[in-house]
C-alpha cells in the first residue's frame, strides 16, 4: 500500500532506514542533519522492527559501531555532516578493507574546518576519491529530492550488500532541510538470522568462527585483497551507473550537476531553452561509479560543450574533463562556502563560458 | 626413548580445545598467551564457543583471532569498545568482549572505553596493562611507571614532562554503567586460577545483562622491558603492583 507524506529530506532518510530493514543506527548530532537521529529516537523503531538506535559519543565511535554491526551481517548506518564525515575516514577504510556493507549519509555543509552550516557540495572529492587511507572507494549516491533521500537508502543497502562495500549517500543541507511530497512504499522487514546465515554466512560472524579483519601482514596476499577490491569497482562501473538526462537528445550544451545543484540547473535549462538555446542536463545519480560513458556518448553525439555546476571550487569538473578527454570544452561554474547560485546565474555562466567563447 | 602413550590417567596438561594449533607469536614470559588460554577455557566451559564475538585490538594481540577459535572482528587502534557496542546492540544474544592493551585502551581509545562503560554496554573488557607499547617496539604508554625507561622516555618517564601513570580501573569503577572492575595478574599458578574466576564472573555478568565488566591484567612485557621472563615477573611484582594493586575494585 502506498502512503503519501510531506516531510524533510532528513526525516525521509530516517524513515527510509526503518523501512529498508536497518538493524542498527549509530550517530552523533551535527547541523544540518540532526533531524535524522531525532526522528529515529522519536520513532522508537526498537519497539516495532527491533532496529537499534544509539547516540554515540563521537563520529569516530559511530563509524566503529557501524563496523561492529556490519561484521554481524546486519544493516548498519550512520549519518553526519562534513566535519563528522572526516572523523569517519579511518573507520570507512577499515570497513572497505574488511569488505563489509554499510550505509553512511553525508548531509554536506560548507568548509573547510568548522565552516558554515549552510549547504555545499565541497565533499565531492573526499567522497569519490579519498574517503580514507589506502586504495578504496565508496559507492556514492547523490539524491536530488526528498523522494530520492528515501529511495536511496534502499538502493544504498542493495549495492552495499551486493558488492560488500560501504555506500555513501552524498547530499547537502538543501535536500536535507527542504520539505516535499514523499511516496512511501511497503516497508521491508529486517533480515532474519536464517537469512543472514544462508546468504552472508561466508563472511558475516554467524557463530562459525569467522574472522572479520582488514589486516594482512603478507604483502603478496594483501595485493590479492586489493585486486579483489578493485575488481568490484570495475564491476560497479560496468553495471551500476545511474544517470538522469533531461533534454539531452538534441542538446548542444549540457549542464552537468548533481544533487541540489541539479535541481537548480534543471530550471537553468528551461531558461536557456526559452531563449532558443538547446541546453540539456546530465545528472549523475551515482557519483561513484561515475557516468563516464554517458558523457563520452554525448560528446560523440555532437554536444558542443559542457558546463559543470557545483557548490564547490570545481571538483566534479575534473572527472567530467577526464571522461570527455579533450573532445569538447568542459567549463566550471560554482559558488562556495554555503552560497547557492540561482538558475539564471548558471544560464548566464553557460552563455559566457561556452557560447560566447566558442563564437 | 620409548614413546609414552597419552591416556586420561597420565595426562597432566592439555591445550584448551578452543586454542588453535597456530604457533603463537608472543614472546616467552609475556602475559598475553596465558590470558588467551584462560579466555578460551572459560568460553569453552560456558558452552559459548559458537555464541561469542571477540574484538581484537591493534597491539600485540591484534592476531588474537589466530589463536582463539571463536568469531572475531579486528578493530582499528583504540576503537574496540565502539566496535563491541555495535556488535552487541544488533546481536544482544551474543557474548561480546574486547581484548585490548594499554596503548589501545588507555591512550588512543580511552574515549570509547569510558563511554562504553558509562552507557553500561553489556560487554566485557579484557585489558592487558604491560605499561608499554609492545607491538611498536617499546614506546611509553599512559601506564608507563615514573622513571621507567622506554624508547620514547629513554631517560625514564618524568611526571613533569609526560604526566602520571593512568590508573584506568580506578577511574572506570566510578562509572555507573560498570558492574565489575577487577585487577588480576597471571604470574603464578595461584594468580592464574584467580584470574580465570574473574574472567568467568565477567562473562556471566555480561550474559545476565548486568553492565560492563572490566578485567585488567597487570602484565609483563619481557621484550619491551628488556628483561628475561622471570626478571619481568619479579619486576612486575616489585614495581607494577604498588601502582596497580591487584584485587576486586568493584563488584555489584
Ligand atoms: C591509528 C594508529 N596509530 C598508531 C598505530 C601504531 N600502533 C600499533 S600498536 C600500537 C601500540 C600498542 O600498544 P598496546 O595497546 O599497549 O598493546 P601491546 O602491544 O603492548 O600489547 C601503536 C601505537 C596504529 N596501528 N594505528
Ligand atoms: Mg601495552
Amino acid at each position: 500500500m502506498k502512503d503519501v507524506k510531506l516531510m524533510k529530506g532528513n526525516e525521509a532518510i530516517a524513515l527510509g532506514a526503518v523501512n529498508a530493514g536497518c538493524d542498527g543506527y549509530f550517530g552523533y548530532p551535527i547541523t544540518p542533519q540532526s533531524e535524522i537521529i531525532e526522528t529515529l529516537m522519536e520513532m522508537k523503531p526498537w519497539e516495532t522492527t527491533g532496529m537499534a538506535v544509539l547516540q554515540a559519543e563521537s563520529e569516530i565511535a559511530s563509524i566503529n559501531m557501524v563496523y561492529g554491526a556490519a561484521a554481524m551481517g546486519k544493516k548498519a548506518m550512520t549519518t553526519s555532516s562534513s566535519p563528522g564525515i572526516s572523523l569517519c575516514s579511518e573507520g570507512l577504510s577499515y570497513i572497505a578493507g574488511a569488505e563489509l556493507p554499510c550505509v553512511v549519509v553525508n548531509v554536506q555543509r560548507g568548509g573547510p574546518g568548522l565552516g558554515t552550516i549552510q549547504p555545499a557540495q565541497a565533499d565531492y572529492a573526499q567522497a569519490v576519491k579519498a574517503p580514507g587511507h589506502g586504495d578504496f572507494n565508496l559507492i556514492v549516491l547523490a539524491p536530488n529530492s526528498v523522494q530520492e533521500m528515501y529511495d536511496h537508502v534502499f538502493l544504498a543497502y542493495e549495492l552495499a550488500f551486493k558488492y560488500r562495500n560501504p555506500a555513501m549517500i552524498l547530499t547537502d543541507g538543501v535536500i536535507g532541510q527542504m520539505m516535499e511530497k514523499l511516496v512511501v512504499d511497503e516497508a521491508k522487514p529486517r533480515m532474519t538470522e536464517e537469512f543472514i546465515r544462508e546468504n552472508y554466512g561466508s563472511w558475516a560472524l554467524v557463530g562459525n568462527k569467522g574472522v572479520v579483519t582488514s589486516l594482512e601482514l603478507e604483502a603478496s596476499r594483501q595485493e590479492k585483497v586489493n585486486e579483489r577490491i578493485q575488481a568490484k569497482y570495475k564491476a560497479l562501473k560496468e553495471n551500476e551507473v545511474r544517470v538522469e538526462m533531461t533534454d539531452c537528445d538534441d542538446a548542444e550544451f549540457v549542464i552537468v550537476a548533481f544533487g541540489s545543484s541539479a535541481r537548480i540547473a534543471a530550471k537553468s535549462v528551461e531558461i536557456l531553452r526559452a531563449e532558443g538555446i538547446k541546453a540539456g542536463l546530465l545528472r549523475p545519480i551515482t557519483l561513484f561509479p561515475f557516468p563516464d560513458k554517458q558523457l563520452q556518448d554525448l560528446a560523440a553525439k555532437g554536444v558542443k560543450g559542457f558546463l559543470v555546476a557545483e557548490l564547490n571550487a570545481g571538483q566534479m569538473v575534473k572527472d567530467v574533463r577526464l571522461a570527455v578527454n579533450g573532445a569538447r570544452p568542459v567549463e566550471y561554474y560554482g559558488r562556495m562556502g554555503g552560497m547557492i547560485y540561482s538558475p539564471g546565474e548558471i544560464a548566464e555562466a553557460l552563455k559566457e563560458k561556452l557560447i560566447e567563447k566558442t563564437k | 626413548m620409548a614413546e609414552v602413550q597419552k591416556t586420561q590417567e597420565n595426562l597432566v596438561y592439555a591445550k584448551p580445545r578452543l586454542i588453535k594449533d597456530n604457533v603463537m607469536h608472543y614472546c616467552p614470559g609475556c602475559s598475553h598467551g596465558t590470558v588467551h588460554k584462560l579466555v578460551a577455557e572459560v568460553i569453552e566451559e560456558m558452552g559459548m564457543e559458537n555464541k561469542t564475538v571477540g574484538v581484537s585490538p591493534v597491539g600485540c594481540s591484534v592476531l588474537a583471532y589466530n589463536y582463539i577459535d571463536i568469531d572475531w572482528v579486528e578493530a582499528a587502534h583504540g576503537r574496540a569498545c565502539a566496535v563491541a557496542t555495535g556488535v552487541k546492540r544488533v546481536a544482544p544474544e551474543r557474548l561480546v568482549f574486547t581484548y585490548q592493551g594499554d596503548g589501545d585502551l588507555a591512550s588512543i581509545g580511552i574515549g570509547e572505553t569510558v563511554h562504553a562503560a558509562q552507557r553500561g554496554e553489556k560487554i566485557v573488557v579484557i585489558y592487558i596493562n604491560n605499561a608499554i607499547y609492545g607491538m611498536t617496539g617499546g614506546q611509553m604508554s599512559p601506564t608507563t611507571l615514573p622513571g621507567m625507561k622506554t624508547s620514547t622516555s629513554p631517560y625514564g618517564r618524568e611526571e613533569a614532562l609526560h604526566g602520571f601513570p593512568f590508573k584506568v580501573a580506578d577511574m572506570i569503577k566510578v562509572l555507573d554503567g560498570t558492574c565489575y572492575v577487577t585487577r588480576q595478574a597471571v604470574h603464578t599458578p595461584a594468580a592464574v586460577r584467580k584470574a580465570k574466576k574473574a574472567i568467568r564472573k565477567a562473562f556471566e555478568n555480561s550474559m545476565e545483562g548486568k553492565g560492563l565488566s572490566f578485567v585488567e591484567f597487570v602484565s609483563t612485557c619481557p621484550s619491551g622491558w628488556k628483561q628475561t621472563a622471570t626478571e619481568a615477573n619479579t619486576w612486575m611484582e616489585e614495581h607494577m603492583f604498588p601502582v596497580y594493586p591487584l584485587g576486586d575494585i568493584k563488584d555489584i
